[in-house]
C-alpha cells in the first residue's frame, strides 16, 4: 500500500532517546546546548582533522578550550582550504552541539513509520540486524542486502557488507547529482571530473559558470579561486535564470528560460565553429568525427537559440567570442548537480564538446589533470565473487553508460523484484526520502523490506521508516579511512577524533567491526582499531604517522598536470581521441551528438520550480545545527517582483505551492525580488522537514523535494530530474 | 527599485529597534509630572516665602506627590535596567555628554530634596509625626519661619525641576540614529507637557479633597489624611483652582505651539525626518496624535477650562483627566514610534 | 598609537556567512544573536541589475554616539586602537547605546549588558586579525591601522573606490566599503 508521505508521519524519536532531557535554550552559547561529560581540562588544545559536513573535505583544525568544543579553522597546510573553512566547517562545532542528534540505538516496536521506538544497546540492535540480515540471505541470496550512502565514514561498514556478500551500493551522488556530467565528459573525453572538479579557476581568463552559483553554493575552493579571478577582472559569463551572486560579479547575465541551456551550448558551438574561432589544432590533433559533429550542429544557429533561450542573439555571439579570445584558458564549468531535464548527460557532453573547442583540456587555465598521491594498502580478505548481476542496472542493458550504481535503480528492483528482490537496506548519512524523487515510490519500496538500517548522526526523514536506527558520531569524535585527495597535487588527510562522544554514539570503523563479528566473518576486519589499520597504512607508504597526527596533511609529489607543465594528453574513448561524434552512442540508439528537444512547459498559473543552495547549509543534513541553522532557518521562495504583484503576493507574506499533481507544501515564504523570471520560481534545497524531533528545523520552510514528484531519467545512465515539476501558489486562508 | 536585505535578526533590535517597553513611557510620564510639581510647588514655596497663602496646600502636597511619584518612576527605571545588580555603577561618574548621567545624579538629590520640602508643613498636617519626632516639628517651625531657607529652597524646586523634565527630552534628541527624536524642541515639549500635567493633577487633588475635622489621627490614618487633605479647616480656595485652570491653559498653548514646531521641524529637515513624521502620521501613530494627544489631550481641555474659566460651563475633572491622558500618550508615542524610526538608506547613490 | 580599521571588497564578498558564524564561535556568541552580519542590497529592474553584498558590524566610529550617551562610561573609547568596547562590569544595562547606533551594530546581551563587535581585541593582541577577516574565504577583508600609510588597509583606501554607511549620521566609521 503506497503512504504519501503527509506531514502526520513525525519520527517520534524523543520518547524513546531523550527521555527527561530539557530542550536546550536558545539564548545560551551552543557549547552548554548538549550536556557532556568532557573532561576539564585547562587550556587550548589544537587537532588537525578534515571536515565532513560536506564533501568537500577541507582539512581543519579543531580548538578545544578547557574540555569544551570551541571553534573548528582552517589547516593552513590543507590545499583545499588553504586555511579557512567556509561557514559550515566554520559552524561544524554547531554538529557536536546539535540537540536533535541520535544518541542511542534505536529497534522499531509497532508499525513502520508510527515512530515507536525501544533504545538498545548496541549488542542488542546489531544482533537484530545480523539476524535479519541472514534471514534474507538464506532465503534470497546476500545481493538481496544494498546500501545507500553518502559520505567517506561508509567505508568500513560497505566493507563489511562487501565481505558478506553483498553487492549493490549506490550513492544519490551519481543518479541525482554529477553523474550525467561525469558520463557526458567521458563519452567525450575517456573520463569524468571527479570530485572537486579539476577546473583551473585561479589561472583562467574566462568563466563560463551554466546554473553553477558559486558563492551560494560553497565549494570551498573553488569559491576561494572566483573571488581571485572577481579580482582579477576577467570575463564571468553567468547562465541562470536568477541572478545568483555570481551573476552580481559577472560582466555578462544571461537570464535564460529554464530548460533551454542546451540549446545555448549548441549556439556557442555553432559561433565557435562558423566564425573559425575554435582550437583547430587542438581538434586536429586530438579530434574524431569533428566533420560529423559541424554538420549536425550546423542548425543551432544563435538566431535559433534566441527564440528558444530568451537570449539575444548578439549576446549569445558576444559571449562565444569572450571564451574564444581567452583560449586557451577559459572554463566552461561543468557544473555538479546537473541533473536537471532529463537529458542531463547529453547537455553535459556538450559542455564537454564546448570546452573541446576551446581546447583547454589539460591546460593552464583550464581543465587540468588531476594528481593523485599512493596509498599502500592494507591486507582485507578478498571479497566473495557474486554470479549475479547487479540489480539497478543487469548487465548495463537498463542504462547502458551508466558507470556507477544508480539509487533509483535500486529502489526500482525493490519495488518490482526484478532481476532478484531487495528486502533490506542499509542506509548511511543519506536522506533518500528528500534525496529520490518522488517520496510515494521510495515509501512502497521501504513496504516491501524485510530490514531497514539507518546511519546517522541526526534523525532525518528516512530515520522514521527505518527498523534499527544506529547513531553514529560526528566526524569530530572519530577516525575515519584516510582521505587520499585529488588535485593540482595529490594528498593525504587525516581524520582523528577531537571529541569523545557525548552519548552512546559510535564511529563506522566500530559499527562495521561489531557487526562482522555478529555475521561470524570477524577475519574481514583484522585489526583491533582503526589507528592501527592507518598507521600501517601510513608507515608502509614510508611516511611518519606522528607527523601527520600532528599536522594533519601529508602533501604528495608533484607531477605534471597541464600541458604547460609537460603533461602528455591520453583520452581513453573507443577511439583514443576526443569524440566529438560519439560512434559508441550511435551504437546504442542514442544521438551522436547532442541534439535539442525542448522539454515541457509550466500549464496555465503554473512556475517551473528551480532550486539550488545556500551557503550555510548542506542537504538537509544541517538544519538543525544550532549555529546553521540560526544563520539561515528557513528557505524562501523567490519570485519575480512584478508575477508577485499580478498574484498579489506581498514580499514576506506566506504561501503554500501546490504542484501540477496537487501535492501541497508546507508554509514558505514569499520572497519577491527582481532577481528572477517572472515566468520561474526558486528556492534553497532541503528545508521543509516533517520530523518534529528536528524541533528548531521541523516545518521550517517548504521542501522541493517533497514537491519533486514528477520526473524524467536519463536513458544513457539513469540520472533523475529535479527541475521537472511545476507549482503555483495557494494563499494561506 | 531598491531591495536591502539582512542576515540579522537581533532580539530587540530587528526587525525594528524594541529595547524600551511600558518602562519607559511610565518614567518619562512620571517624571514630568514630578517636574512640573517641583516647578509648581517651587513657586508656591515662593508665595510661602512672601507670606501669602499660608494654609495653600500646593507646598505640601506637591511635593509629598512628588516624592510618590518619584519612587514609582524610579522603580521603573530599575525595572528597565537589563544588568540591574550593576546598577550602583552610574554613581561611581558623572559622563558630561551624557545626559542620563547628568539625569541621573539630578534624581539622587531630587529625592531627599523633596523629602524636605515635603517635611517643612507635614508636622502640620499629620499630627501623630509632629508628636512622635518632636525635633521634625521644631525643624519644620524654624524653615517656615525663614523666608530666606524657603526661598532657596523654592528656587531648588524649580531649578531642578527644569532640569528634570527637560533631561529626557534632550537624552532622546541627542540620538542621531532616531530621527523622530532628533529634534531640538523634544526637551523644552516634555518639559513644557510636564508643568501641564503637573496643573492638571494638582487640579485632580484639589477638586477632590474634602476636609475632615478633627484631623484624623495615628500613624496610618494620619498619613493618609496628610495626603489627601488639605491643610486648613476649608478645601482649596476657589481662587486656588482658577490659577490651576489658567496657568493650565497657558502651559497647553504651549504644547499645542511646541508640537506644531516638532512637526514642521520633521518635515523640513532631513529626509530621515520627514520619514519620521510620515511615520508618526501613519496607522496607529496616527490616531494616537491627532485623536488622543492632540484633540482629546491638548485641544478639547484647553476650550474646556476656558469656557469653565468664562463660566460658561460648570467646572469638572474631565479637562484634568484629558491632560492626563493625553501626556502619557506624548511619551507613549515618542518612545514607541521613536524606536521604529531610523535613517533611510538613499535610493540612488 | 594606531586606529583600527577595516576594508570590506564588496566585489569579491559572496554573502557566505562565514564571518557571521566565525565570530560566533570565536566569541561565544549566544545562539540567535549575531555581532556581525551581511547586507545585500540590490539595484535596477530584472533584468538590468546591479548588487551590492556588505559583511556588516559595529563600525568602531571616530565620533561614537554609544559612547557619549553611556551614563556609566562602560561604553568607551580603548586606548589601544582606539576600538569602541564595552566593559560589561560598568555597564548597567540601561540600553541608550543600543538605540543610539545609526547601524542597529549593538545589541543587549542575555547576560543583560550590551554586547557588540570588538574588533576581536584578544586576537589582535596576539598579532592575529580578527576572526571574521581570518576565515574569510573570499579574502575581502583586511583590517589595519588607518594611521599607518603603510598599512594594507590605506593602501586600498588610496587606491580603490570606497564608500561607508550613513556618513550623513556624522558618525566617521572606520568600517569602509571598496566597490
Amino acid at each position: 500500500m503506497t503512504r504519501p508521505l503527509t506531514r502526520r508521519q513525525f519520527l517520534k524519536i524523543s520518547a524513546a532517546t531523550f527521555g527527561a532531557a530539557a530542550a536546550a535554550s536558545e539564548l545560551r552559547p551552543i557549547a552548554q546546548a548538549v550536556a557532556a561529560d568532557a573532561p576539564a581540562a585547562k587550556g587550548v588544545t589544537a587537532t588537525p582533522t578534515f571536515c565532513e559536513m560536506c564533501f568537500w573535505r577541507c582539512g581543519g583544525i579543531a580548538y578545544v578550550r578547557d574540555g569544551r568544543l570551541w571553534k573548528f579553522e582552517g589547516n593552513p597546510l590543507d590545499p583545499q582550504s588553504r586555511g579557512r573553512l567556509c561557514p559550515r566547517g566554520t559552524g561544524a562545532v554547531g554538529s557536536y552541539y546539535d540537540p536533535d542528534r541520535l544518541r542511542k540505538p534505536l529497534i522499531r516496536k509497532g508499525e513502520r513509520g508510527k515512530e515507536q521506538w525501544q533504545t538498545a544497546s548496541w549488542d542488542e540492535a546489531l544482533g537484530f540486524i545480523a539476524e535479519r540480515m541472514n534471514k534474507i540471505k538464506q532465503q534470497y541470496g546476500p545481493e538481496s542486502v544494498a546500501m545507500f550512502n553518502h559520505g567517506i565514514g561508509v567505508r568500513f561498514i560497505q566493507h563489511v557488507l562487501k565481505s558478506w556478500g553483498a553487492i549493490n551500493f549506490a550513492g544519490p551522488s551519481f543518479a541525482q547529482c554529477r553523474g550525467p556530467r561525469d558520463v557526458g565528459f567521458t563519452l567525450t573525453f575517456g573520463t569524468g571530473l571527479g570530485s572537486p572538479e579539476p577546473t583551473d579557476i585561479a589561472n583562467t581568463d574566462c568563466l563560463v559558470l551554466i546554473g553553477s552559483h558559486l558563492g551560494e553554493n560553497m565549494h570551498n575552493s573553488q569559491v576561494q579561486e572566483f573571488a581571485q579571478a572577481v579580482e582579477r577582472r576577467i570575463p564571468i559569463i553567468v547562465v541562470d535564470p536568477r541572478f545568483s551572486v555570481a551573476a552580481s560579479k559577472a560582466k555578462y547575465w544571461l537570464p535564460i528560460r529554464p530548460g533551454t541551456d542546451l540549446a545555448l551550448i549548441l549556439a556557442w558551438c555553432n559561433v565557435l565553429v562558423s566564425e573559425g574561432r575554435y582550437d583547430k589544432a587542438f581538434v586536429d590533433k586530438y579530434g574524431k568525427g569533428f566533420d560529423k559533429f559541424v554538420q549536425e550542429i550546423r542548425q543551432y544557429t544563435p538566431q535559433w537559440a534566441e527564440a528558444e533561450t530568451d537570449i539575444k542573439a548578439e549576446t549569445i555571439r558576444a559571449t562565444a567570442l569572450e571564451m574564444a579570445n581567452a583560449r586557451p584558458a577559459v572554463i566552461v564549468h561543468p557544473g555538479r548537480r546537473v541533473n536537471w531535464y532529463g537529458d542531463d548527460s547529453q547537455r553535459s557532453r556538450a559542455v564537454a564538446l564546448l570546452n573541446a573547442l576551446l581546447g583547454n583540456w589539460g591546460r593552464k587555465g583550464g581543465l587540468f589533470s588531476q594528481a593523485g598521491i599512493k596509498v599502500a594498502g592494507y591486507p582485507l580478505p578478498p571479497y566473495p565473487q557474486s554470479g549475479r548481476p547487479l540489480a539497478d542496472n543487469p548487465n548495463r542493458e537498463r542504462y547502458p553508460f551508466a558507470d556507477e550504481a544508480v539509487t533509483t535503480g535500486i529502489r526500482d528492483a525493490t519495488l518490482t523484484g526484478k532481476p532478484y528482490p531487495i528486502k533490506g537496506w542499509f542506509v548511511y548519512s543519506s536522506n533518500i526520502v528528500q534525496a529520490l524523487p518522488n517520496q510515494a515510490e521510495t515509501l512502497k519500496a521501504i513496504d516491501a523490506l524485510d530490514l531497514l538500517v539507518v546511519i546517522d548522526t541526526v534523525p532525518s526523514e528516512i530515520a522514521g521508516y527505518a527498523d534499527v536506527v544506529l547513531p553514529e558520531v560526528t566526524f569530530l569524535e572519530r577516525y575515519d579511512e584516510l582521505l587520499a585527495g585529488w588535485g593540482r597535487r595529490g594528498w593525504i588527510a587525516l581524520r582523528q577524533p577531537v571529541m569523545p562522544a557525548p552519548h552512546d554514539q559510535k564511529p563506522g570503523w566500530w559499527i562495521a567491526k561489531q557487526l562482522a563479528a555478529k555475521l561470524g566473518i570477524p577475519e574481514s576486519m583484522p585489526f583491533d582499531d582503526i589507528e592501527q589499520y592507518l598507521r600501517a597504512r601510513i608507515e608502509k607508504s614510508g611516511y611518519d604517522w606522528d607527523k601527520l597526527k600532528r599536522e594533519g596533511i601529508i602533501m604528495g609529489p608533484k607531477q605534471p598536470t597541464t600541458v604547460e607543465e609537460g603533461l602528455e594528453l591520453s583520452f581513453e574513448t573507443p577511439s583514443g581521441k576526443v569524440e566529438f561524434y560519439s560512434e559508441q552512442l550511435k551504437a546504442r540508439g542514442f544521438d551522436p551528438v547532442p541534439k535539442y528537444k525542448r522539454h515541457s512547459t509550466a500549464p496555465d498559473g503554473y512556475f517551473r520550480l528551480i532550486t539550488g543552495r545556500a551557503p550555510v547549509h548542506t542537504f538537509s543534513r544541517t538544519q538543525s545545527n544550532p549555529l546553521l541553522g540560526d544563520a539561515m532557518r528557513e528557505n524562501e521562495i523567490w519570485v519575480n517582483g512584478a508575477t508577485a504583484k499580478k498574484l498579489g503576493l506581498a514580499n514576506g507574506q506566506y504561501v503554500r505551492l501546490k504542484n501540477q499533481d496537487g501535492v501541497v507544501s508546507n508554509r514558505v515564504r514569499v520572497k519577491a525580488t527582481q532577481r528572477i523570471r517572472p515566468d520561474t520560481v526558486y528556492m534553497v534545497y532541503g528545508f521543509g522537514h516533517t520530523n518534529p524531533m528536528r524541533k528548531s528545523a521541523y516545518l521550517k520552510g517548504a521542501s522541493a523535494a517533497q514537491l519533486t514528484t514528477r520526473y524524467e531519467t536519463d536513458p544513457l545512465m539513469g540520472g533523475t530530474s529535479i527541475h521537472s515539476n511545476f507549482v503555483t501558489f495557494v494563499k494561506e486562508a | 527599485m531598491l531591495e536591502i536585505t539582512t542576515t540579522r535578526h537581533n532580539p530587540l533590535v530587528d526587525p525594528h529597534l524594541a529595547v524600551w517597553s511600558w518602562e519607559i513611557p511610565l518614567y518619562l510620564f512620571v517624571g514630568g509630572i514630578v517636574a512640573g510639581l517641583m516647578i509648581l510647588g517651587g513657586v508656591a514655596l515662593l508665595r510661602l516665602a512672601r507670606g501669602e497663602d499660608p494654609k495653600g496646600y500646593f507646598s505640601l502636597h506637591a511635593p509629598i506627590t512628588a516624592f510618590m511619584l518619584l519612587n514609582l518612576g524610579m522603580l521603573a527605571l530599575f525595572l528597565d535596567l537589563a544588568h540591574k545588580l550593576y546598577v550602583w555603577a552610574v554613581y561611581l561618574t558623572l559622563q558630561p555628554l551624557a545626559p542620563m548621567s547628568w539625569g541621573s545624579w539630578v534624581l539622587i538629590i531630587v529625592y531627599p530634596l523633596l523629602l524636605v520640602s515635603a517635611l517643612i508643613r507635614l508636622p502640620e498636617a499629620w499630627p501623630w509625626l509632629a508628636q512622635r519626632v518632636p525635633l521634625l516639628a521644631r525643624w519644620s517651625d524654624a524653615l517656615l519661619a525663614s523666608s530666606r531657607a524657603l526661598r532657596a529652597l523654592a528656587w531648588t524646586n524649580i531649578v531642578l525641576g527644569v532640569a528634570l523634565g527637560i533631561y529626557t527630552g534632550i537624552l532622546l534628541s541627542t540620538m542621531v540614529a532616531r530621527p523622530l527624536w532628533n529634534v531640538s524642541i523634544l526637551g523644552p515639549l516634555f518639559l513644557v507637557s510636564g508643568l501641564s500635567a503637573g496643573a492638571a493633577l494638582l487640579h485632580l487633588m484639589a477638586a477632590l479633597m474634602r476636609p475632615q475635622r478633627p484631623a484624623p489621627q495615628g500613624p496610618i490614618a494620619g498619613a493618609i489624611g496628610a495626603l489627601i487633605q488639605p491643610l486648613g479647616k476649608e478645601p482649596p480656595a476657589k481662587e486656588t483652582a482658577n490659577a490651576l485652570i489658567r496657568a493650565d491653559i497657558g502651559f497647553l498653548a504651549v504644547e499645542l505651539l511646541m508640537l506644531g514646531l516638532l512637526l514642521i521641524g520633521l518635515v523640513t529637515s532631513s529626509a530621515s525626518h520627514a520619514a519620521a513624521f510620515e511615520l508618526l502620521m501613519s496607522g496607529k501613530f496616527a490616531f494616537a496624535f491627532w485623536g488622543v494627544l492632540v484633540a482629546l489631550g491638548i485641544v478639547i481641555p484647553l476650550a474646556l477650562q476656558g469656557l469653565e474659566l468664562a463660566h460658561r460651563i460648570p467646572h469638572t475633572l474631565v479637562p484634568a483627566v484629558l491632560v492626563l491622558i493625553g501626556g502619557y500618550t506624548l511619551r507613549w508615542l515618542m518612545v514607541n514610534a521613536g524606536q521604529m524610526s531610523q535613517i533611510v538608506q538613499a535610493a540612488v547613490r | 598609537m594606531a586606529r583600527f580599521g577595516m576594508v570590506i571588497d564588496t566585489r569579491k564578498c559572496v554573502g557566505c556567512m562565514d564571518c557571521v558564524v566565525a565570530c560566533q564561535t570565536e566569541n561565544d556568541v549566544p545562539v540567535g544573536y549575531a555581532r556581525d552580519w551581511i547586507t545585500t542590497e540590490v539595484r535596477g529592474e530584472f533584468p538590468n541589475l546591479t548588487m551590492e553584498i556588505r559583511s556588516e558590524r559595529c563600525n568602531h566610529c571616530d565620533n561614537p554616539p554609544c559612547v557619549y550617551c553611556c551614563p556609566t562610561g562602560a561604553s568607551h573609547v580603548e586606548d589601544f586602537g582606539k576600538t569602541v568596547q564595552v566593559n560589561a562590569n560598568r555597564c548597567i544595562g540601561c540600553k541608550a547605546c543600543v538605540s543610539a547606533c545609526p547601524y542597529g551594530a549593538r545589541f543587549v546581551h542575555p547576560k543583560g549588558y550590551a554586547d557588540k563587535c570588538t574588533f576581536c581585541l584578544h586576537r589582535v593582541k596576539e598579532g592575529k586579525d580578527p576572526a571574521c577577516v581570518s576565515v574569510c574565504p573570499t579574502h575581502c577583508m583586511v583590517f589595519g591601522d588607518l594611521d599607518d600609510p603603510a598599512s594594507e588597509a590605506s593602501r586600498l583606501l588610496r587606491t580603490r573606490k570606497w564608500h561607508t554607511l550613513l556618513p550623513e549620521a556624522g558618525t566617521k566609521p572606520r568600517v569602509f566599503y571598496l566597490t
